[in-house]
């Protein structure tokens, strides 16, 4: 793939473990990439995209996320977030961005209480951001789920909100494009934005659907979005 | 001394999966009287001090930022 000067600081966390296939998958488009411990209190400088990316961390005590949420990193995340800069959150990322409070909505238990790892297909709801650009909407996606907390929950006035602004960015479905909700979650959303458009959410991995040997390769048509900012 | 206890659970009108399927445990057991569950935790604090005000203060201050998630559940505090 070809070079770009994208720099992506990707977050680790105790109990981080997917932190290594985003920095594969990045590197792989192009990117460099750099991996940040918790406890460390800056984004290093030139960062063009901030990855929290997906694993257990804090092993899940108290909720997914909650106490990841005051490690001494989360302070510039929010900074860096307020002035615009781009934030991915990827599964246990996605949960450590609605604790705290950089994306809406919470992210329960699962309905049927299973812990779910399989490929799920996913449907492009609105690609007027950064990162589905690539994509159309109503486009979809195999992309692997693994989650045991992805039951997205909001209150009807917050989903009210998420439509208005285009917030919902992919939501569960079947091979035809019709609702499969494999986890309870409100409205089958998968991923959201904040409102800004500069910090996003999902439970599915995208980092591991980069190579069509491991089962498919939409990964990359995603990711790939940053690339261009 | 004071002993606080911390009950979290699920807002009324959030879906909990968990109690719903105690439930469901319970009902094949012939526990017929049970028309609800919900589960939640507790979280039992010690805290150094007497002041049952400053106490309460606090500890919904712990509430609100780390020990429950407000968008889904709520929390009820005793201190004893």
């Amino acid at each position: 793939m070809q070079k770009t000067n994208l720099k992506v600081s990707i977050l680790q966390f105790p109990g981080t473990n997917c932190e290594y296939d985003t920095q594969y998958a990045f590197e792989r488009l192009g990117a460099s990439t750099e991996i940040i411990w918790h406890k460390s209190e800056s984004i290093p400088e030139g960062t063009n995209l901030l990855v929290v990316a997906g694993g257990f961390s804090y092993g899940d005590y108290l909720r997914s996320g909650a106490i990841a949420k005051f490690s001494p990193i989360m302070k510039a995340v929010k900074e860096y977030a307020a002035k615009g800069g781009k934030v991915l959150g990827i599964c246990n990322g996605f949960q450590v961005l609605t604790e705290s409070g950089l994306l809406p909505g919470a992210l329960k238990r699962n309905d049927g209480l299973h812990f779910i790892s399989k490929h799920h297909t996913l449907k492009v709801q609105n690609n007027d951001n950064i990162f589905l650009k690539k994509l159309s909407k109503g486009d979809i996606v195999n992309i692997p789920i693994a989650h045991h907390d992805g039951n997205y929950f909001i209150d009807e006035d917050g989903l009210k909100d998420l439509k208005q602004n285009n917030q919902i960015l992919l939501t569960y479905v079947d091979n035809n494009g019709n609702v499969k909700n494999p986890n309870g979650s409100v409205e089958s959303i998968a991923g959201v934005c904040n409102k800004e458009k500069n910090v996003f959410g999902l439970m599915p991995h995208p980092e591991r659907a980069m190579e069509i040997v491991l089962g498919s390769d939409d990964g990359i048509k995603m990711l790939e979005g940053f690339l261009e900012s | 001394m004071i002993k606080a206890i911390v009950n979290i659970s699920l807002k009324a009108g959030v879906l909990d999966s968990q109690g719903k399927a105690v439930h469901h445990a319970l009902d094949s057991l012939h526990f017929n009287t049970v028309t609800d569950v919900r589960v939640g935790k507790q979280v039992v604090l010690k805290l150094d001090t007497e002041d049952k005000e400053q106490a309460m203060k606090d500890v919904t201050k712990m509430c609100e930022e780390i020990l429950a998630n407000t968008v889904i559940e709520d929390y009820e505090i005793e201190l004893v």
